[in-house]
């Protein structure tokens, strides 16, 4: 099936630099939905990790650089909850506020991008493992890429739906569905103590439920807790989604 | 006599209090119990969003419209006979309250929960004037024996072991060493408090709620002690921030069932006292304080935090405040609620705590009177670094990391060169001197960079 | 400028701008099973609830539960045999400090939460509901209401000096999260349902 759109491919500072392997996923997995996607080669950050730090009057850089690579494209995708929630709130050219806007609008995290507008209703993937599903915050709670368990209102999962498509899948069922893993951007550094206790306690649930990949729609977040998985010497792996939904 | 901790900073005092991991777990654990319990009694009420809607709505109009809502609540109060007192800061307040007391020659007052007076430090100004003081409730009561703060607006001393509380009743009111049963504290409480509340001239208690329409306060306790110490004293002072304020007495119904079940789970508190007028012969007084909230009231991005109730269910569910504890947020309101409500008291002093936080968003949706917590910790850093305070060498590595990702050229050389230095001289970045590796591996460095591998492979 | 005009005149010229009052008198058609769910939620509360039909099997109940030889205070006329009448406030009410057992009536009581709502002239003197070991309220089934909502509806703009709603015996669970009945409050709390 072939979309009439052209979709440009978003990838996150940290995942383009580390984590490759999750960005050609997303990319693999549009090519064979049928998109025209691209990728702008000089992309670089959206801009959070400074202005989550109070500095947002410094991401002018960013915002323009972001503008001038995306604004041609019927959408732009990108595979983290947290950047594409930073965009959709603060993405903002004083010159042209409209141009802003208007990109914010056909901005999707990946998953949302699948479900929301590919309107993806099966998948040919199998991954016969038991996999733990990290719902990040932002993403979550920001975007409502699924319910949060703070209200009381019906559930829904955007990436639970697209994950309950791969044959041979089990999600386990956590103790605490949607608790903060703590990476929190340079809360991670600047709050250490805090933020690998979190990160510890995160991972735990994951392990004492079984779980033997844990997977999520952000990187930074399995980053952190793939940081503490592999100095406890643990053989559980994390996965971005798109690498699950990828995979054969 | 009750302790304020040196300002240090949230960091600072959170690692210490992670020295101790099962005790973090315990914490952890105890509060987030807190919080299910929350999600039990709220999920019972079928349209409890549209409650949190009513609610942020009825604060948004009394915000907007507080000036009125005051004198209203000030004329029905006073044709109530009630004695109202405006203190514009916490010296005021502090010494109106102690006018009153030495105009009845009483030395010895007993108090009920009131978070507005330990803001004021209320205590601390009544001893060091020859007025003893006796905090009521039980949770209160054990942190003025530990010469603390509390550390929880709600649960005082959830912080404490039962041993440490059982150790403070043995030094303090004579129990049996050793005897840690909660069953046998309360009833030691109840008896020796029982004494205090027979004996005590003056009262003071806090505000839930101040009604405009009618001139009448409501005073929410499980305890009964707020009860105990103004129906026997001859003079009732009543401490309110000027935000305490609700429209109509009806407006209760919707405050009401969402106070409690937030802050513990309880479908409401044991006693719902609404206090009108004076008893027969005795006084009853009402503070009304300012203490920057009219500051904060002209902030259009942080006004919404004084439509807070003070329920707690933002601190119950924080994952960085059950990991840190109250204490380390050094003030009288911790957690996510009073990280926006400090900075505008001192901005200096508090410029650490908005960053206490990965702005996970928890806490706005607990919330029942709808404050954009998270949103506002955001907005907080913006304004705490545009105001200087933030250290210089974060402010250089911000600069640079602009710098950086501004352009394409530098961004890409300098992920590369990353990645060369984690693979081939991984212990420059993976050592003590990195906090990051303290408790975490770095990733593994990949061969390419997506950038590059796209070039490779989809040509560019 | 006295601190009133101080802090009238602040928070005058910062408040924004005017929001509109919403209305909540929709919030009245919320409906629940009561009595039951009144019966329900003051149990989980750690209340105690005997349906009774008349004033005898209140006293028969007292008679069988209460020590003899404990003080006993009612506000209810129809108790007045066996129990100390009281029709007006105290004038000393540190007097009551011994009562072992209270028994009052309200005319309203809340399904959602097991609240009862007892104003002033119902108890006589304030202190009275607080200051018992254990406290007795006579409650008809007619006068349970299924909301909060409805309670402040059914209490409208009544005249009080002093009003309360009272869910259960007092309580903490201040040390440890360990829920302990009886704090400085009645230890018990009985319903008396009448039908």
């Amino acid at each position: 099936m072939k979309h009439y759109m052209k979709v440009g491919l978003f990838i996150p500072c940290y995942v383009d630099q580390f984590y490759p392997g999750a960005a050609i996923a997303c990319l693999q997995l549009l090519e064979k939905l049928g998109v025209d996607v691209v990728y702008p080669k000089n992309q670089t950050c959206c801009g959070q990790p400074m202005a989550n730090s109070g500095f947002e009057h410094l991401t002018g850089g960013c915002n323009d650089l972001f503008i001038k690579n995306f604004s041609e494209f019927d959408y732009v995708v990108g595979p983290s909850g947290s950047c594409v929630l930073h965009l959709k709130e603060h993405l903002h050219n004083s010159d042209n506020p409209e141009i802003a806007a208007t990109l914010s609008n056909k901005l999707y995290e990946f998953t949302s991008f699948l479900t929301d507008v590919l309107k993806v209703k099966s998948q040919p993937a199998r991954f016969p493992h038991k996999v733990g599903v990290h719902q990040s915050c932002h993403g979550q709670r920001g975007l409502h890429l699924s319910q949060m368990t703070e209200l009381v209102a019906p559930e829904f999962s955007k990436p639970g739906s697209l994950l309950n498509m791969v044959k041979g899948i089990e999600l386990v069922r956590l103790n605490r569905k949607d608790e903060c893993c703590g990476f929190g951007g340079t809360f991670c550094v600047a709050e250490e103590a805090v933020s690998s206790k979190m990160g510890k306690d995160r991972v735990e649930d994951h392990l004492h439920n079984g779980a033997e990949y844990i997977t999520g729609v952000d990187m930074s977040c399995l980053m952190h807790m793939e940081g503490i998985l592999r100095r406890q010497g643990s053989k559980v792996k994390v996965l971005h989604i798109a690498e699950i939904l990828n995979g054969e | 006599m009750s302790e304020i901790q040196n300002t240090t900073n949230h960091a600072e005092l959170a690692e210490v209090f992670n020295n101790d991991e099962a005790r973090v777990d315990w914490h952890d654990e105890t509060l987030w119990w807190i919080r299910s319990k929350r999600d039990v009694a709220v999920n019972k009420i079928s349209n409890w969003e549209v409650l949190r809607e009513a609610a942020s709505q009825i604060k948004n109009n009394v915000l907007s419209n507080l000036s009125n809502y005051l004198q209203q609540f000030e004329s029905n109060a006073l044709s109530n006979g009630i004695t109202v007192h405006w203190a514009t800061d916490a010296k005021e307040h502090n010494q109106i309250v102690l006018s009153i007391l030495e105009k009845h020659s009483i030395h010895q007052m007993v108090k009920s929960k009131s978070m507005l007076t330990e803001e004021c430090h209320l205590n601390d100004f009544l001893e060091a004037n020859g007025i003893d003081v006796i905090d009521s409730d039980l949770g209160e009561r054990i942190v003025q024996l530990a010469k603390e703060m509390p550390s929880h607006i709600v649960l005082p001393c959830i912080h404490k072991k039962k041993e440490e509380i059982g150790e403070l009743f043995h030094q303090h009111l004579g129990t049996p060493a050793g005897n840690a049963d909660p069953q046998f504290l309360t009833e030691t409480a109840r008896q020796h408090l029982r004494d205090t509340f027979l004996t005590r001239r003056a009262a003071l208690t806090g505000v839930n709620f101040a009604i405009a329409e009618t001139g009448e306060f409501v005073v929410c306790t499980n305890e009964g002690n707020a009860d105990m110490g103004a129906h026997l004293a001859d003079v009732h002072i009543a401490s309110m921030g000027i935000e305490k304020i609700i429209p109509e007495r009806k407006h209760l119904g919707v405050f009401l069932r969402l106070l409690t079940r937030s802050a513990t789970g309880q479908p409401i508190t044991t006693y719902s006292s609404h206090f009108k007028r004076p008893n027969k012969d005795k006084e009853m007084h009402i503070i009304i304080v300012d203490n920057g909230r009219s500051i904060q009231l002209g902030r259009e991005d942080f006004r919404n935090s004084l439509k807070c109730i003070r329920c707690g269910a933002c601190m119950n569910t924080c994952p960085v405040y059950r990991r840190s504890g109250g204490h380390s947020y050094h003030n009288a309101i911790s957690g996510p609620i009073g990280s926006i409500l400090a900075p505008n008291l001192d901005m200096e002093k508090y410029a650490d705590l908005p960053f206490a936080s990965t702005l996970c968003g928890s806490c706005t949706n607990v919330c029942p009177v709808k404050i954009d917590i998270h949103q506002q910790l955001y907005k907080w850093r913006q304004v705490i670094v545009k105001n200087g305070y933030v250290p210089a060498a974060k402010k250089a590595s911000m600069q640079i990391m602009n710098w950086t990702l501004s352009s394409p050229t530098v961004y890409h050389t300098a992920g590369k060169a990353g990645r060369f230095v984690l693979k081939y001289a991984p212990f420059m970045v993976s050592n003590k001197l990195n906090p990051w590796y303290k408790h975490r591996d770095m990733p593994e460095p990949p061969k390419e960079s997506f950038g590059e591998w796209y070039k490779k492979n989809r040509g560019n | 400028m006295t601190s009133r005009e101080k802090i009238l005149s602040a928070v005058k010229a910062n408040q924004p701008d005017l929001a509109i009052l919403p209305d909540v008198d929709f919030l009245l058609q919320e409906d629940i099973d009561v009595p039951e769910k009144f019966i329900a939620a003051l149990t989980a509360i750690g209340g105690q609830v005997i349906a009774v039909e008349n004033y005898a099997v209140i006293k028969a109940f007292i008679a069988k539960n209460v020590e003899q030889s404990s003080r006993k205070i009612t506000t209810v006329s129809e108790l007045a045999d066996i129990a100390e009448y009281i029709e007006d406030n105290i004038a000393k009410p540190h007097s009551l400090e011994n009562v072992d057992y209270a028994i009052i009536e309200a005319d309203l009581a809340v399904a959602e939460n097991g609240a009862i709502w007892v104003t002033e002239d119902k108890i006589r003197t304030r202190v009275l509901p607080f200051i018992t070991q254990h406290l007795g309220v006579i409650v008809r089934r007619g006068g349970i209401v299924p909301t909060m909502h409805q309670a402040y509806n059914k209490i409208g703009l009544n005249d009080y000096g002093f009003a309360t709603f009272i869910a259960g015996p007092s309580k903490t669970a201040d040390i440890e999260q360990s829920l302990v009945l009886g704090a400085h409050g009645a230890r018990s709390m009985t319903v008396f349902l009448m039908s």
